[in-house]
């Protein structure tokens, strides 16, 4: 027999205080034998004993036999009407090792597969219809006597051409990409604030924001508001010089 | 003696119906589809079919069968990843086509992209397709970096994942860059001057990388060929490997985040 722990039987001492406190003279029989175990059931062990060994099944039917016999409660319920009795209550964290919080989790088939192929049906049909209302530019063939003005480079490159009307070329196309690029890659790094609530990242939410408002109004001054000699224009003025 | 025919001829729709259960029930049919496929004979909508549908096919390599609930709202997501990874599968279907019609030399190139665009069937419009999903694949890949960023992430256990996709926006960049060449008209040529010029201003090496990126110290018929086949092969192959890693992590490091 496995002994029992000493802060189990303290905290049992203290739950049968409090029990007897709230019911005050219900428990006679406990405060008799100085124990739990009611009577009835020390009666059955004892006549069981005595009978030899009676498999369990047989001994329930007989406990249901016998229950009207006995008049009021059956033989082995207990003070409620129950004929089950709580021993203890085990959780989990205490016999095995919890390593994770079970997660509220949905079978990918259907619910994210079909997401999938909506979203993926979208993003055709849109690409179909543009594709089909807008056609790709195609100018006249590379002719290097000819330098278009102005010369842009592609859209998401525009941001550092307007970029190099400010600054010397290494600045403007190397260092400073550069440097926007390894801070972007280090950002996982340096941001050391555990939460990803919004509310506890305003700083890195401003900072990022900042950073893309940054390129995104650079490359929209690039695309639409530089004409020929990249000098500022406006396109409502001058009309737009920009291919995508 | 007369034959009785004490069965009415079956019609058309029964032998259909009868043809499909045979091939729905025959060995090259359920050779193809595994256990739980939904083209199965009697496939029934249950939680362990559901399972096997991930499970049992070649999704399995891309998706976990559960997945946390919050991560199929579309309001969390945008579905903006699965839409790059989506765009780069259509990039790459229209790419193959307009390869079969296009000769990367200074001659051809702007002819073939001509013919192409007046005498081939749906030449233009598969063009049109690879150009504006070049130009929105680079804008959902840039939009998916904003929403992941927003989300917090790249946070531990995921900040290496966020390196990996900083290279693949990177990448994208890259491929939309040397595809930009490739018309080889007035657009894409001065285009490309500006973008390499400022390549040629890296300090220590910045001459030496736009000498091997045009094959020469001016753009010319080699920069096309050299630009072409990083266009076509190179920055693919490496960007798959990346996205094999990408999406991978994504799994190991326990799923899509949140829920905020």
């Amino acid at each position: 027999m496995t002994e029992i722990p000493e802060h189990l039987l303290k905290r049992a001492q203290e739950a049968r205080d409090k029990a007897a406190a709230a019911s005050g003279a219900d428990a006679p029989s406990e405060a008799a034998g100085d124990s739990r175990i009611p009577q009835h059931l020390l009666d059955r062990t004892r006549a069981a004993r005595a009978g030899g060994a009676v498999a369990v099944a047989d001994k329930a039917d007989a406990v249901v036999a016998t229950a009207p016999a006995s008049g009021g409660l059956p033989l082995a319920a207990g003070p409620g009407g129950h004929t089950q009795r709580l021993l203890t209550v085990v959780k989990s964290g205490s016999i095995q090792e919890v390593k994770t919080l079970p997660v509220d989790k949905v079978h990918t088939w259907p619910h994210l597969l079909a997401v999938e192929f909506v979203a993926s049906l979208a993003c055709t049909a849109f690409l179909f219809v543009f594709s089909w209302v807008v056609n790709a530019p195609l100018l006249q063939a590379a002719n290097f006597n000819q330098t278009p003005n102005p010369s842009k480079a592609p859209w998401y490159f525009l941001g550092l051409q307007e970029l190099l009307t400010m600054f010397h070329p290494m600045i403007a196309g190397v260092t400073l990409p550069g440097i926007g690029l390894i801070a972007l890659i280090l950002a996982a790094y340096l941001d050391k604030n555990p939460s990803n609530k919004p509310e506890d990242r305003k700083f890195m939410t401003s900072l990022m924001t900042v950073h893309l408002m940054f390129w995104a109004v650079l490359v929209i001054i690039g695309s639409f508001f530089r004409g020929p000699g990249f000098n500022f224009t406006f396109p409502w003025r001058d009309g737009i010089f920009f291919e995508f | 003696m007369a034959k009785v025919i004490d069965s009415p001829r079956p019609t058309l729709k029964e032998r259909a119906a009868k043809l499909g259960q045979a091939t729905l029930g025959s060995q090259a049919w359920t050779s193809i589809f595994r256990p739980g496929s939904i083209f199965r004979k009697g496939y029934t909508d249950s939680p362990r079919n559901r399972s096997y549908v991930i499970m049992n096919s070649v999704l399995y390599h891309l998706h976990p069968v559960k997945v946390k609930r919050h991560a199929v709202k579309v309001s969390y997501t945008l579905c903006l990843g699965g839409l790059s990874f989506f765009l780069f599968i259509l990039l790459t279907v229209t790419g193959i086509f307009l390869m079969f019609f296009y000769r990367p030399t200074a001659t051809n190139a702007w002819e073939d992209i001509q013919t192409l665009q007046t005498s081939v069937t749906f030449g233009l419009m598969v063009r049109n397709m690879h150009r504006w999903g070049a130009h929105l694949m680079v804008l959902t890949v840039f939009l998916h970096m904003s929403r992941v960023f927003y989300h917090g992430a790249y946070k531990p256990p995921r900040e290496f994942n966020w390196v990996i996709g900083v290279v693949l926006l990177t990448l994208t960049l890259l491929l939309s860059f040397t595809g930009y060449l490739l018309p080889w008209d007035q657009l894409a040529l001065w285009a490309v001057t500006v973008g390499t010029n400022m390549m040629g201003y890296s300090p220590v090496i910045g001459s030496q990388v736009r000498f091997v990126l045009l094959g020469g110290v001016e753009i010319g018929s080699e920069t096309l060929l050299r630009w072409y086949v990083l266009h076509v092969l190179l920055f693919p192959f490496i960007i798959v490997i990346f996205m094999a890693v990408h999406f991978w992590r994504v799994r190991k490091d326990g799923g899509i985040s949140g829920p905020l």
